[in-house]
């Protein structure tokens, strides 16, 4: 029997990926009766949906966050252990995005496509990293897919962080940080680097970390910044989302240095805009040579393109002899989580 | 390089005087000669090199980068040098990395043939950080906001040497500055400044209030113009002519008209001017001849260069600033009568008896290029810097308009999580707000809060950092002057606006008219 077309049992429908012989959506943007979720950041999990299928951790996140309406049937899936839905296998596969992070593995009657949702190839202490999966269709995001996107290693920014606490005594450092996965590598990190003092955090943060613990992930001394003295804080690292660095809530802070870890702060305007002191290149998701890396490791002859800067990447991996082409896919976050 | 792409990043992205100092002398402090003297040098603009075109790097770039990604990316950065120092591939062995002090000489002995192999080898041997700092140094466009007095305060503050005696030394050296460095750290000697076309640290004056005159006896004052254009010195050896401006940058290219009618030998202090006859024309005129790369000879013709000189500092060797106010006077009335130069002449002292009199002059129409008057003590020794009650100036009144909040943007550092930089407008023929300026002081911090919740809960419009707010809040602005602009819509540029008060209570169809501005525009 010859194998199917991807293209003709996966297609892209307004609701998300749609593997239509297991009738399952991938990460759909609107309720459905059949999910399938990479991931537990906010523009690929989402509420309302009736099954289901995550990795615990996900299925975790999604309850803390969505609590009653975080999926009426949910169903844990077990890294590297096939689910046979109808005629589909679906295997899901470390990330190494975020906490419960998965690449999606479904085989169907020998064609083999691989969803791969959010990705890094760096270490990462609070996830297990990413593993290559052979494949006919790697589908993978471009959110750094330019080649001026490369992190650099994240010791080194660490380092930067805890330099500009010794030369800052008296002023707190705070550090903007997405809630689930940059917030909680960041504070891991740091526990490496040697850093043992307490951490203190925003309340959007708190919750998170106590999940992240759940799992395993020792975080070390965390305090609440908004129970905490200006005194307490002088010299002390703070950790925010994003947007409360430029909000209100900093000026509880003694003269606060802004830092904010993300791979976009690789661009000086972008952090100049933001009013940044102390950028930080840390990002959870893969840059552009570990794109192109990732595509030679999965070895898949066709690769799509989902959401990011994609015509660099289907220009680039059209160099290498492979066949390319953007997914029109709506509702993912072009900044990346 | 690394040490010194890190600095130049904290500079970049710190605000604050204060931490951009700590990171200056930390980096003079740990950096070894004679790398931090060539960075000083570059930091401040005093560094000569042979630089490289941007179209130079995009053929390096171009050698190694698919064009087409390149184009992409350089679409998405936006600046020339930050594209290439992240989009330099990394080689498999890279060589060592050069220091700062290799970089500069070696481009300094290099044929002009030889530069862009030299550039490609080092970018290959560096990060993406000090690449960013390579290619901005060598395409000349180090520009990261630290003045000779920033970087003279942080020398200073390497050992026990005042700011003053590091700024009396230092313009006359030269890159790398070896003998700069071992004075500051009291390893050293102070260099010898004497022979030299050296510029020297000029006097600064205080501004006074109106209810400080009470304690000054007017009798131990004299008064002068306060000229509206730029404070320069000039230092004469022979036919050897240079002109600094107030912060020791060489602004003499720029009026050769002026520079070449000059000899003698003096160190001068005064007010560069334009105008026919010695009669000053307004600094709009004036600053139709800076900031220009080549001197256009209709311009030097229609607005002819000259100075009016209120301060003498050396005359031949002789160092006068010690001399108090009115002896240096009788010297520099001298000098300029005995050698009658056509560019020059003498700021005029203003009689007084009360300063109720000045407050008359002050007022006065007769000295329209005036922007006040200066205050000096009869007996003050000409001091570097800006000493206590020794000079004040007084300034005229400043003019009010009231305008309309148009746009707040984010502030930086201790201000970043309020709106605090405020552009307003006032009305133009078609009742639509024109902008007119941009305010960001001027308010107490308990204003400001209040400002800044009026911007939140008034917001139409965002644009990254910036919100449009609803034509609802009066603010009184006050400036000191107004020029024409083509760079502005409403064809007006304000100098130095700032809000005055905040008028809760005024509609905000009763703001200013353009029509009303425009009458303050010079003829
Ligand atoms: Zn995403
Ligand atoms: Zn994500």
């Amino acid at each position: 029997m010859s194998q199917p077309a991807p293209a003709d049992w996966i297609k892209v429908t307004p609701v998300g990926l749609h593997v239509v012989p297991a009738d399952l959506h991938v990460d759909p943007v609107r309720p459905v009766a059949r999910a399938a979720i990479t991931h537990g950041h906010g523009d690929h999990a989402r509420p309302g949906h009736d099954a289901v299928l995550a990795t615990a951790e996900t299925l975790a996140i999604m309850k803390a966050r969505f609590a009653d309406d975080s999926g009426r049937q949910p169903q844990a899936a077990r890294y590297g252990e096939p689910i046979r839905l109808g005629e589909v296998e679906v295997t899901f596969m470390p990330a190494g995005h975020v906490l419960g992070s998965a690449q999606i593995l479904f085989e169907y009657r020998g064609s083999r496509v691989v969803v791969s949702g959010d990705y890094k190839r760096r270490r990462d202490p609070t996830c297990p990293p990413f593993e290559p999966v052979a494949c006919d269709v790697f589908i993978t995001e471009a959110t750094f897919g330019l080649p001026v996107f490369r992190h650099p290693d994240d010791r080194d920014e660490i380092a930067k962080l805890l330099a500009a606490r010794d030369r800052e005594p008296e002023r707190a450092i705070l550090v903007g940080a997405y809630a689930l996965g940059k917030c909680q590598r960041v504070i891991a990190l740091l526990r490496e680097a040697g850093h043992d003092a307490p951490i203190y955090l925003h309340g959007a943060q708190e919750a998170l970390c106590r999940l992240y613990e759940s799992f395993g992930v020792a975080l070390g001394p965390l305090r609440s910044a908004t129970e905490a003295t200006k005194a307490e804080l002088a010299g002390a690292i703070v950790l925010a989302p994003p947007g409360a660095t430029a909000d209100r809530w900093m000026r509880r802070l003694p003269d606060p240095v802004t830092a904010v870890a993300s791979g976009w702060m690789r661009i000086r305007q972008r952090a100049k805009q933001r009013g940044v002191e102390l950028p930080l290149v840390i990002s959870d998701h893969a840059d552009w040579d570990e794109l192109l890396q990732t595509v030679e490791d999965v070895n898949a002859p066709e690769v799509w393109v989902t959401h990011g800067r994609e015509e660099a990447l289907i220009h680039a991996v059209t160099l290498t002899g492979r066949r390319a082409r953007a997914l029109a896919l709506v509702g993912f976050d072009e900044e990346g989580q | 390089m690394k040490a010194f792409a890190e600095l130049l990043d904290g500079l970049v992205y710190t605000p604050g005087r204060e931490a951009k100092l700590r990171r200056l002398t930390a980096y003079f402090r740990d950096t070894p000669d004679p790398d931090r003297g060539y960075a000083l040098a570059a930091l401040t603009g005093n560094l000569s090199l042979k630089t490289a075109k941007p179209a130079m790097i995009r053929q390096l770039v171009a050698e190694r980068v698919d064009p087409i990604l390149f184009g992409w990316s350089y679409d998405y950065v936006g600046d020339l040098a930050e594209t290439c120092a992240l989009i330099w591939p990394t080689v498999a062995e890279p060589a060592q990395t050069p220091r700062l002090a290799r970089v500069i000489e070696d481009l300094q002995a290099a044929h002009r043939a030889e530069v862009p192999g030299l550039i490609a080898r080092w970018l290959d041997s560096l990060d993406a950080g000090p690449r960013y700092a390579l290619l901005k140094l060598v395409t000349g466009g180090l520009r990261v906001g630290v003045s000779a007095g920033l970087a003279k305060t942080a020398l200073a503050r390497l050992g026990a040497v005042p700011p003053e005696e590091i700024e009396e030394v230092w313009h006359a050296l030269a890159p790398p500055y070896e003998a700069l460095f071992a004075y500051a750290e009291g390893r050293g000697p102070r260099p010898d400044t004497t022979e030299k076309l050296t510029f020297r640290a000029p006097m600064l004056a205080h501004p006074i209030d109106e209810d400080e005159f009470a304690a000054l006896d007017p009798a131990d004052f004299r008064a002068e113009w306060k000229w509206d254009g730029i404070r320069v010195q000039l230092v004469l050896r022979g036919h050897e002519v240079r002109m600094f401006s107030r912060t020791g940058e060489d602004v003499g290219p720029a009026f050769p008209d002026l520079l070449e009618t000059l000899h003698g030998e003096a160190t001068l202090d005064g007010e560069l001017l334009v105008g026919e006859a010695l009669s000053p024309s307004g600094f709009a005129d004036l600053q139709q001849r800076l900031n220009r790369k080549t001197v256009d000879r209709a311009l030097m013709q229609r607005y002819p260069a000259f100075m009016r000189v209120y301060d003498i500092l050396f005359e031949g060797s002789e160092d006068l600033r010690p001399l108090p106010f009115d002896a240096r006077r009788e010297r520099l009335a001298a000098w300029i009568g005995r050698t009658a130069l056509p560019r020059l002449d003498l700021s005029p002292l203003i009689a007084f008896s009360s300063w109720d009199d000045l407050v008359d002059h002050r007022l006065s129409s007769g000295a329209s290029a005036a922007e006040g008057l200066m205050l000096k003590r009869r007996d003050s020794p000409y001091v570097a810097g800006r000493p206590k009650g020794l000079w004040y100036k007084w300034k005229r009144d400043p003019h009010l308009v009231d305008a309309v909040l148009m746009y707040a943007q984010r502030g930086h550092g201790k201000r970043s999580s309020f709106y605090s930089d405020f552009t307003f407008g006032v009305w133009a023929d078609d009742d639509a707000l024109v902008p007119v300026g941009k305010a960001y002081f001027g308010f107490t911090d308990a204003e400001l809060v209040e400002l800044d919740k009026w911007v939140r809960n008034n917001t139409v419009n965002r644009f990254g950092p910036v919100r449009e707010v609803r034509a609802g809040l009066v603010l009184e602005i006050a400036f000191e002057g107004l020029a024409r602009s083509n760079r502005h819509k409403s064809g007006v540029a304000m100098r130095f606006p700032r809000i005055s008060r905040i008028r809760w209570d005024k509609p905000p169809a009763e703001a200013d008219r353009l029509e009303a501005l425009s009458r303050l525009l010079p003829p």
